[in-house]
């Protein structure tokens, strides 16, 4: 009587049918990598098809430019992930948003000596729409917000900080923790804050509150005004751009990087 | 400015708007009138100005008196102004603002933008001449065969209009909404396609060729869909980005030495794009191929510092042979911020702060950190014990 399954025979045999599955597994993942290649041709061709119709729509309007990222970003796909991708190619958003890095660089870092670099959404759209002229493409905020997400894996610092209902955006490798953000919050009413306000605000002992005020000090994110009443008063230059008469032209913008 | 009407700014019978927009000036010819700030409303058959505040105020031309028209570029303090050449008035016109004017010529100033839109509007109903086919006449009641109403003009007339074109603007949207919504469908399964093809590929650790695994990268990178396969040669790196750095060590030669042999790569993204115009890269685009640079043994590395700053150096070029000669020039002043070193040695703030932090990690200086400001002294400690 033969029994199954044991014995050197079966264990040859068994190694034999794991190979010849591992065979199979080859030949399939070459199928479906032949599959995708033809699919790929497919896909390309219905996005063409797309951008001949709508290419201008994505230009043009900025809400549909959002709706169509947010479902990129449903379904797995980066449009702005390489300027050689399809959505890049046929549809021009890459160059779209690749400029405005380039132009969202070049604000930052020519308001750097004035800011420390940070700077809030709303000055930087309107000095990146400046810088950019009269007769080009309207940019909205979700566009910079979209681009500077895009410039972060330069390894140049760029954030994002919510404050208030907006945002201040970080263009310098500080480190700012949430006790930092925190506190950038609480400025963002006023534009200033003290350690008394932080104290009641937020319920810290004074040496915490200081360490964060000195941190930002220190990193010229804030400036000290001690001639105040009461207390003295840390600004943030980022938060009050209506004191300033001066502009940033595109020149000094380009001339700001070395 | 002879050639304006008063009028109500009433619609009329058979007059559609087409575009409107705010913050219009009115020139006429090269001086400038009392209409500063006004609504530019263009139908059908006409163009109309109302002042934005003071309603009342309301002046129109034919479309018909118009010759021909040019836009204007904006300037330094000059908003983009369109020009609008017309004929002479006729002579039973109705009263209007001017009596007369010396020029045959108006000038539509936009103070809030809006002029790209509205040339072209007003080029296609200049070019159409609808004035023509669609004669108006006097508010007339029109019953409305079809939908059994009747068909006001004025204020609910101008109102539905508006409906109407809000209704075709959301159908264009609303088609390249659901074309979109298609594309995405299929976009979705070329994404669980990749998943499945990915899950093949871990499990199977070495039976996958390296070629095969180079065309399923493309692919991703063509779709945008990001690499799952952690096991890399190159990172992300595919054909594409081996060419492109080779094509940058070309490019970057000449830069690099023009800085002392080191760019930050932030520097070297907006330089690099700045020189391609169009088909640019993406950050990601440039941080996979200078991954590269070092296995394809070109004359430029990617270096990355404990601060998490990126840079492209030179090969010959040594960050720790620069640090001496740092150390000198910090001597040489006793102490130095990264601002004043930045300054004297003509290097940007961000790659003089690394160079110092460097010396410090180094040894070769200390640091005092105070609100004023990270300053850098001679390590004393390790030369004078």
């Amino acid at each position: 009587m033969h029994r199954r399954g044991v014995g050197a025979g079966a264990i040859a045999r068994k190694k034999l049918a794991e190979a010849k599955y591992k065979e199979r597994g080859t030949v399939l993942a070459e199928d479906q990598l032949a599959q995708m290649s033809k699919q790929l041709d497919m896909f390309k061709t219905n996005l063409e098809e797309f951008a001949s119709k709508h290419k201008q729509e994505i230009r043009k309007n900025p809400e549909f430019r959002v709706q169509f990222q947010d479902m990129c970003a449903t379904i797995g796909v980066d449009p702005l992930a390489s300027g050689k991708g399809f959505w890049s190619e046929m549809l021009g958003v890459g160059d779209f948003y690749y400029e405005l890095g380039v132009q969202i660089i070049e604000v930052c870092l020519a308001l750097k000596h004035r800011n420390g670099g940070l700077i809030t959404l709303e000055e930087l759209h309107q000095q990146v729409l400046k810088g950019r002229g009269k007769f080009a493409q309207d940019v909205s905020q979700d566009d910079l917000l979209r681009a500077i997400k895009k410039l972060k894996v330069l390894g140049n610092g760029f954030g994002i900080i919510p404050v208030g209902g907006t945002y201040l955006i970080q263009s310098v490798p500080a480190e700012l923790n949430m006790d930092h953000t925190v506190v950038l919050q609480l400025a963002e009413k006023n534009g200033y804050v003290t350690v008394g306000e932080i104290k009641s605000s937020l319920k810290w002992e004074t040496e915490r509150a200081k360490q964060v005020l000195e941190h930002l000090l220190k990193e010229g994110m804030a400036w000290l005004d001690t001639q105040a009443a009461g207390e003295p008063q840390y600004w943030l230059p980022a938060l009050f751009t209506e004191l300033y008469s001066q502009e940033v032209t595109p020149e000094e913008a380009r001339e700001a990087l070395p | 400015m002879d050639r304006f009407v008063w009028t109500s700014g009433l619609l009329e019978l058979g007059e559609t708007l087409v575009v409107q927009q705010r913050g219009v000036r009115l020139q006429d010819g090269e001086e400038k009138v009392k209409f500063d700030t006004g609504v530019l409303l263009l139908s059908t058959h006409r163009l109309i100005w109302r002042d934005q505040k003071n309603h009342e105020c309301c002046i129109a031309v034919p479309l018909s008196q118009i010759v021909f028209i040019e836009e204007q570029g904006a300037g330094i303090g000059k908003s983009a102004k369109i020009v609008v050449h017309l004929h002479p008035a006729s002579s039973n016109k109705e009263p209007g603002p001017f009596q007369s004017s010396k020029y045959s010529y108006i000038k539509l100033s936009f103070k809030e933008h809006g002029q790209i839109e509205f040339y072209r509007r007003l080029s296609e109903e200049i070019t159409q001449r609808r004035w023509e086919s669609m004669p108006t006449g006097q508010t007339i009641q029109v019953k409305d065969s079809r939908a059994g109403r009747v068909r006001a003009v004025g204020i609910v007339g101008i109102e539905r209009k508006l409906e109407e074109k809000r209704k075709e603007t959301d159908k264009n949207i609303s088609e390249a909404f659901e074309d979109l919504s298609k594309l995405m469908e299929k976009a979705k399964e070329m994404v669980e396609l990749s998943k499945s093809i990915a899950n093949k590929i871990k499990e199977k650790q070495g039976d996958i060729t390296e070629d095969e695994t180079i065309r399923f990268k493309s692919y991703l990178l063509s779709m945008g869909i990001a690499n799952p396969v952690t096991r890399e040669t190159y990172g992300s790196g595919t054909h594409y980005h081996m060419q492109l750095a080779k094509q940058l060590a070309g490019m970057l030669q000449t830069p690099l030495e023009e800085r002392g042999g080191i760019m930050s790569l932030t520097e070297v993204y907006c330089l690099v794009n700045r020189a391609r115009g169009l088909e640019l890269l993406s950050p990601e685009d440039l941080v996979n191929a200078c991954k590269m640079l070092e296995s394809l043994k070109l004359p430029l590395r990617l270096r990355i510092f404990d601060s998490g700053v990126m840079v492209i150096e030179l090969q010959s070029h040594n960050e720790e042979e620069m640090v001496a000669s740092a150390l000198e020039t910090v001597s040489e002043k006793g102490s130095l911020t990264a601002d004043e070193f930045a300054k004297l040695v003509g290097m940007s703030v961000l790659l003089a702060k690394e160079r110092l932090l460097l010396a410090e990690k180094m040894g070769h200086l200390c640091r005092d950190d105070s609100v004023e400001g990270l300053r850098f002294y001679p390590n004393l400690f390790l030369t004078q014990s």
